[in-house]
């Protein structure tokens, strides 16, 4: 019994961490549904795509793309390009998930987005944080994202200008701040100043969010290299 | 009917990427590089998602995030830190 407290705990936990994230993810959504109208996505489309597939960019590149003779190829090669870096975000959440049973996995992670990983990361560096923060986290998000995406279509968007409010770069402030929570002293310095510049670099040359994971994969191979020089 | 395979190829091929990357580090040993790499990995994808953004807000986007890098640092509060960031760019933008 205590386990399942300890549980219930955790996922609220999760949830409340991410709700100040939540509220610019809210208002984004609403930007992708008034995008929605004018692609003629209905409504429940769109809840059907936020619910099944969760993922914010991927999905407004879905709905730009949308027209009255779907290209289902076309579309589905660029969702995969856009999303590949979850195969990097997933491979990161190993230790989250050490000893959880393969029916766990599967069941914890499909609400998994960039603001509730980076959250869940970031708090396992203080303490002791399970997948049910993570997918506290996850719910949170995909609340927020349904409320902001179907009240768009059906309202119109919160703000006329998310930018004068700064809500863009609410996303950066949150994920800078979440980036730090993860420094974990020297060793860090060169692999991040690499995936910096390689980020940058290969924003301005490849599609989509090939940056991330140049960058990321770039950064992270640094410390072995560093490491077989010393021998 | 194609509106839903257009959403259902797109979610089967997220949920795979997101399972198959948890699955397949599972898979790799817990030793060596591959441990450096993978303790090395969240740092390096948060880090590469980020750095563009902040380049692309500008003289302001690096002073903000400079400030929002500090308070974490500092206090470890992540919503006060991205209260900062926030509050430089509203700033900014609407009275500079």
């Amino acid at each position: 019994m205590l386990k399942k407290f300890e549980i219930q705990d955790q996922i609220r936990d999760g949830f409340t961490a991410n709700l100040p994230v939540a509220a610019s993810v809210a208002a984004y959504g609403s930007v992708l549904g008034v995008l929605a109208i004018q692609k003629n996505v209905s409504w429940i489309e769109l809840l059907l795509m936020n619910i099944s597939i969760f993922a914010g960019s991927s999905q407004f590149v879905m709905v730009d793309m949308w027209q009255s003779k779907l290209p289902v190829i076309e579309i589905t090669l660029a969702v995969l390009a856009i999303n590949f870096r979850y195969l990097l975000i997933g491979a990161s959440l190993r230790p989250i998930f050490r000893g959880t049973s393969l029916g766990h996995k599967f069941r914890m992670m499909h609400l998994v987005a960039d603001e509730n990983w980076a959250m869940t990361l970031a708090a396992s560096r203080k303490g002791n944080v399970s997948s049910g923060y993570l997918f506290g986290g996850g719910l949170c998000i995909l609340s927020a994202w349904c409320i902001g995406t179907i009240s768009g279509h059906r309202l119109g968007a919160f703000v006329q200008n998310p930018e004068a409010f700064a809500l863009d770069f609410a996303f950066i402030a949150v994920f800078t701040a979440l980036t730090i929570s993860l420094w974990r002293g020297k060793t860090d310095i060169l692999p991040w100043i690499t995936a910096v510049i390689l980020a940058i670099i290969s924003e301005k040359m490849l599609p989509g969010k090939w940056y991330i994971i140049v960058g990321g994969i770039g950064g992270a191979l640094i410390p072995i290299f560093s490491k077989k020089k010393e021998k | 009917m194609p509106a839903l395979i257009t959403i259902a190829a797109a979610a089967i091929i997220t949920y795979i990427l997101r399972i198959g990357g948890l699955l397949l580090s599972d898979k790799l040993p817990r030793t060596g590089n591959v441990k450096t790499f993978m303790d090395t990995l969240p740092g390096t994808i948060l880090i590469s998602l980020v750095a563009p953004g902040i380049i692309a807000a500008g003289f302001w986007g690096l002073i903000a995030a400079f400030f929002t890098g500090l308070c974490a640092y500092k206090t470890g509060n992540v919503f006060m830190s991205m209260l900062i960031g926030i509050g430089i760019i509203i700033l900014q933008r609407n009275f500079l």
